[in-house]
């Protein structure tokens, strides 16, 4: 048993070394599956100097709760297919966040009132803001899961509720910090909580989700930092800040790489208000043109280069593996190839990469944005599939456009474009893109993953 | 627990918005979603308070909330480790399998 704070103060101090490295390793993919190791060493540190703690007991409980929790997490983490991650790291962040608001009542419920001012203001930070994190993340996995509707949910006057539960809550909140020492004023002010984040999160779109999973992942870790101000805990406090940095910094990368402010993303009800805006279409005599994979396989396979643009479409078709089948074919005549990845691809920050990179694509062909942009106009081939909006030109050109100054993919600039999709649809944003109209752009329609299969044949018959 | 002053807790805190900002800045965006589940995993550091709690508890109201933020925080730290391992596993340069 250690009974010594100085000796928990130390060991603790090498856990937050532990994660500050754990993050530092995240740097580059080489050494980052280390970086989590030392994080695992860390954590594991952390744990077992808490159980050491003189005067812990309750065993029996401890044991069970941290085993059924961890066969949860296990399984949960074992089995989650790659397409589903996002909705997984919205569960685990959730229960993060749950567990935050659930420690700050028990303290609070344990001192019964006496509390000093600074933690009874932790206690009601970390129960509000865990609480929301818990009940936002779980409608983020129902609507990723699609248990409910991946289209923004909303009623009259939702924007109003929404600010008289906040408001209800907060005023609690400063009940309790002036003195309210009965225990039901924190739970009502959890149960307020709770209530705001499913309605918080209920009107936000399904292609909003990668801003909102980042915004609970920083208010899962600045509950868990609130808690490590009730539990004088540095440990806590220091672990919850980084994460709250980290979601923070990625909720802000998001919204800018859909050119759109955090609030116009959690209030806006994008998809459902602004369908079919756009301007008026001009009729210009222009049309699209349909392609063969036959032609395509002809095109790719006298190319130099080919730059594979991939979208949520492509993981919808589960086409990834045949997608590296096709590159690797390309890669064997000679034929440099290389994946753009816009920001916001995929369902959360940097999920076109892990999927790709399950379907074994090598990292370093995998390029960033701005790493690729300047290399279209030296590209033969750029083939688009299952992206829209990220590659629509209007973001440059048209300022009526609603995704004007939205930063995109420039595959405009490419010799030849083919633009793999199902029908003429738009995309999320509801909006016609002119790329499609391009002379040097054609349209290969059709399930993308039989279009590749299709297109494997003709390449290796070419 | 010791007890610490605010003001050193507000201190330690300041300094941990800026390194984690410092830190965060040079993650590529290839490994955004893993930097996703890997501070989910950090923020399973609450399993120490649900320890304490549990631990520390004598009443039943507060051996069963403490259970449950045990329960749920374990899922956290698990779960999120071992996400953010089978994601980073699949990061390589070149598969060993191609000719």
């Amino acid at each position: 048993m250690i009974s010594d704070p100085d000796v928990v103060g130390l060991l603790y101090l090498v856990s937050i070394v532990c994660f500050i490295l754990a993050l530092k390793f995240l740097s580059s993919p080489k050494h980052a599956r280390r970086g989590n190791w030392v994080g695992g060493i860390g954590m594991v540190i952390a744990i077992a100097t808490t159980l050491a703690l003189d005067g812990i007991s309750n065993w029996l409980l401890i044991v069970v709760g941290g085993l059924i929790g961890s066969v949860i997490g296990i399984v949960g983490a074992r089995t989650v297919k790659m397409t589903a991650m996002p909705q997984m790291v919205a569960l685990f962040n959730g229960v993060g966040g749950g567990a935050a608001a659930l420690v700050a009542l028990s303290e609070f419920h344990v001192s019964s009132g006496d509390l000093a001012g600074e933690e009874i203001v932790s206690v009601v930070l970390s129960a509000l803001i865990g609480s929301i994190s818990f009940s936002g993340s779980m409608i983020a996995f129902a609507k990723l899961q699609e248990l409910l509707s991946g289209r923004p949910i909303v009623f009259a006057g939702q924007n109003i509720v929404n600010v008289a539960m906040l408001g209800g809550a907060a005023a609690l909140g400063v009940a309790l910090i002036a003195g309210a020492d009965e225990q039901w004023v924190l739970i009502g002010l959890i149960v307020l909580a709770l209530v705001f984040g499913v309605m918080f999160v209920l009107p936000i779109g399904g292609a909003d989700m990668p801003v909102v999973i980042s915004l609970l992942n920083a208010f899962t870790g600045l509950a868990a930092s609130a808690t490590g101000f009730v539990l004088n805990s540095l440990l806590l406090i220091v672990a919850g800040m980084l994460v709250g940095a980290s979601g923070t910094l990625l909720t802000l990368l998001m919204a800018k790489a859909m050119n759109r402010s955090v609030a116009n993303v959690l209030f806006g009800a994008f998809g459902q208000v602004q369908t079919g805006a756009g301007g008026p279409r001009v009729d210009d005599g222009r049309t699209v043109r349909a392609t063969s994979p036959e032609d395509v396989a002809v095109q790719l396979s006298f190319a130099r280069k080919v730059v594979v643009v991939p979208g949520y479409g492509l993981a919808v078709a589960q086409a990834q593996h045949d997608v590296r089948q096709l590159a690797e074919l390309l890669e064997d005549k000679g034929i440099d190839v290389a994946y753009a990845i816009h920001p916001v691809a995929g369902r959360m920050p940097g999920h076109m990469n892990v999927l790709l990179a399950e379907a074994n694509v090598p990292y370093d062909q995998l390029k960033e944005m701005d790493e690729i942009n300047p290399e279209f106009p030296q590209t033969d081939v750029a083939l688009v599939i299952g992206a829209n909006d990220v590659v629509n030109p209007a973001a440059r050109s048209d300022p009526a456009s609603p995704i004007y100054g939205m930063p995109i993919l420039d595959v405009d600039k490419a010799a030849s474009v083919i633009v793999m999709k199902r029908s003429m649809a738009p995309g999320f944003a509801g909006i016609d893109n002119e790329l499609f109209l391009e002379p040097q752009t054609t349209m290969l329609f059709g399930n993308a993953k039989d279009s590749i299969v299709k297109l494997i044949a003709a390449v290796k018959a070419t | 627990m010791t007890e610490i002053s605010l003001v050193v807790e507000l201190t330690v805190l300041v300094l941990a918005i800026f390194l984690g900002f410092e830190v965060i800045s040079k993650v590529p965006t290839m490994l955004h979603t893993p930097l996703m589940s890997g501070t989910n995993f950090i923020h399973g550091i609450v399993i120490v308070g649900a320890i304490m709690v549990l631990g520390f508890a004598d009443d039943s109201f507060t051996k069963a909330i403490g259970f449950v933020a045990m329960v749920l925080a374990s899922a956290n730290v698990v779960g999120g480790w071992f996400v953010t391992d089978r994601m980073l596993e699949m990061f390589k340069r070149r598969p060993e399998d191609r000719k």
